[in-house]
């Protein structure tokens, strides 16, 4: 089951390789985008149980971090993406630092993610160094060298191959020691503490690895569109695109968040063709997720376990 | 310089009496239903367009038309709770967090698709009255509002603690199963409760009509906003919720005027994060 399972993944996710059509390279890079930041909200959302209602402000990070190297400095795009990793992996750890240490946890953390994704929003609204509300326009220059790729398959590799590595790490948490931390951590705080599993410490190492992660994404939004600006950056609504691509896939699972993201996107393109307004495809999606709480707590990848039990 | 001060402080308080109105609503669902009601900014924003539309298509003054948006949104929060909230979660906390996001989601959403994103502005004929008191200018809407908010806080705090429905809503707050044995019945109340919480917003939106805008992306303004009140104010708290009502107008207003337009709206989260991390059990809280 298993090698099948995995050739027909590659396939489908190499098919657009082989298409002109720019529309399928497109839709199968938006969907790979969108797994891959799901992945990384899967990272301490799922696996860990701490939901963040706030995961743009990792994203925004990434996506200013690379804006601004290239545009005040004149660094290179492509050491945009470890200077977001790093940057992204310590707002992290700071902002789970703070929330863990004062013991926050559940809505109330939820919460607060959202206010720290308020706070960068603002803070990038009115400083010089982000242009304010006007945002950033990155020179059009294209050119692999610069991280600018006319052939949208060149973007959808990149996202594929940033994807892949996010899912090896999901993997890797199911079956390492840290995984098994953290998913004791979420199962059993109190429990998981008397076994010697410091909490601050595993959830903050999550959300750090999480924050990483997700500004990559950011770097790879600011290379493909050369613009971003507060909203789009720290705007609640990439926020809820993380939260809903990993709650509909399946929180804590490895494929939870691609199966999601094909989900969404399938939604969207598919509702286009009846009604075509804004606002019409992301009220599914709300309505898919109240579905999804009611009747699929685990996700479409919880639907193979319920059916193998039937 | 010391005018100015004046005058933002005067129309920060004002402005907290609607806020403190809106964080009532959310402290009882809070308090009752240990509910976390996320979808309380987006429930806002129905019912300032249900508002909006009998004011722009029916010609109904809101401050009349308030009984009824109250009385609408107490009808939408009961069968929201009843068909979909309630069933929906099964009573576990992140399920029923998620549930009240994925409400917020589709209610925004729905609003963008029969509304679309245009920002829409009411007119009446006090929207720019203003009285002069000494030196300072005070927008009449704006006392109206506030004045009328916290007689409207008053009457649910005596409801709350006079009515034999109010005692049973504080009886299943504090002891659900201690009340069922009662003849109260928790799944009733908490319906009731969260409609009384929605009708608040109901009120507050015919309040804030005649100086506010409404959009489908409204209720994200106050969102932030009723939790940041709230949570100073202790969760579940009503005195609470007046005081930290009137504290956060007076922290937004003194902070568009000390820290400009653009920096000002920090002065909020700032407060929000530093409660959640320093004191979460806020000014009136209590250890649970």
């Amino acid at each position: 089951m298993k090698p099948v399972l995995a050739l027909l993944v590659a396939v489908v996710a190499l098919a657009p390789f082989a298409s002109s059509s720019q529309y399928l390279v497109n839709i199968a890079m938006l969907t790979a985008f969108s797994a891959f930041i799901g992945q990384g909200w899967n990272i301490s959302g799922g696996f860990g149980g701490l939901t963040s209602f706030g995961h743009a402000v990792f994203f925004g990070v990434g996506a200013y971090t690379v804006a601004i190297l290239q545009t005040r400095w004149g660094i290179n795009p492509w050491l945009g993406l470890p200077a977001a990793f790093v940057l992204g992996g310590l707002v992290g750890a700071g902002i789970g630092f703070l929330s863990f240490r004062a013991g926050l946890r559940g809505s109330y953390f939820a919460l607060v993610t959202l206010a720290f994704a308020e706070v960068f929003r603002v803070l990038s609204n009115s400083s010089d160094l982000t242009h304010g509300g006007l945002g950033i326009n990155v020179k059009l220059q294209l050119g692999a060298a610069n991280f600018q790729f006319a052939d949208r398959r060149a973007s959808y590799a990149v996202v594929l191959v940033l994807l892949a590595g996010a899912t090896a790490i999901a993997a890797w948490l199911k079956r390492s020691r840290f995984g098994a931390r953290l998913v004791a951590v979420r199962e059993n705080e109190d429990a998981a503490q008397a076994l010697g599993v410091g909490l601050v410490r595993t959830k903050t190492a999550a959300l750090a690895l999480s924050g990483a992660l997700t500004a990559l994404g950011g770097v790879v939004y600011t290379q493909t569109y050369l613009y971003i600006d507060p909203s789009i950056a720290f705007g609640v609504e990439r926020s809820v695109e993380m939260l809903l691509v990993v709650m509909i896939g399946g929180a804590g699972t490895v494929w939870g968040p691609i199966l999601g993201a094909i989900a969404l996107h399938l939604i969207a393109d598919v509702s286009r063709t009846w009604i075509d307004t804004p606002g019409f495809a992301p009220m599914l999606y709300g309505v898919v997720l109240l579905a999804i709480i009611a009747a699929l707590p685990g996700g479409i990848a919880g639907l193979k376990g319920r059916l193998g039990r039937a | 310089m010391a005018e100015i001060i004046a005058a933002a402080l005067v129309n920060g308080l004002l402005t907290g009496g609607v806020y403190a109105l809106v964080a009532l609503g959310l402290t009882l669902i809070y308090g009752v239903l240990h509910i976390v009601n996320f979808a309380h900014g987006s429930l806002l924003m129905v019912a300032m367009f249900a508002a909006w539309l009998l004011a722009a298509q029916g010609g109904i003054d809101p401050y009349l038309a308030l009984p009824l948006v109250a009385a609408f949104m107490f009808g939408v929060g009961w069968a929201l709770y009843r068909f979909v909230i309630g069933r929906v979660s099964h009573g576990e906390d992140r399920a029923i967090l998620l549930a009240t996001l994925g409400v917020a989601v589709v209610l925004d959403n729905l609003a963008l698709v029969i509304f679309t994103g245009d920002t829409r502005q009411l007119e009446t004929d006090l929207t720019f009255r203003v009285w002069e008191v000494g030196p300072l200018l005070v927008s009449v809407p704006k006392v109206i509002s506030f004045v009328v908010s916290l007689l409207l806080a008053g009457a649910l705090w005596a409801f709350m603690a006079r009515t034999d429905t109010g005692r049973a809503i504080r009886a299943v707050a504090r002891e659900p199963d201690g009340a069922r044995l009662m003849g109260i019945r928790p799944d009733r109340i908490f319906a009731l409760a969260y409609g009384i919480g929605i009708a608040c917003l109901g009120a507050a939106a015919c309040l804030l009509l005649p100086t506010f805008y409404v959009s489908p992306s409204v209720g994200n303004v106050f969102v932030l906003v009723a939790f940041t009140i709230v949570v100073l104010g202790g969760m579940g708290s009503f005195p609470g919720a007046v005081v930290g009502g009137l504290l956060i107008g007076v922290t937004e207003s003194l902070g568009g005027l000390l820290l400009g337009e653009s920096l000002g709206p920090i002065g909020i989260s700032l407060v929000f994060i530093a409660v959640l991390l320093l004191k979460p059990t806020g000014l009136f809280g209590s250890v649970r």
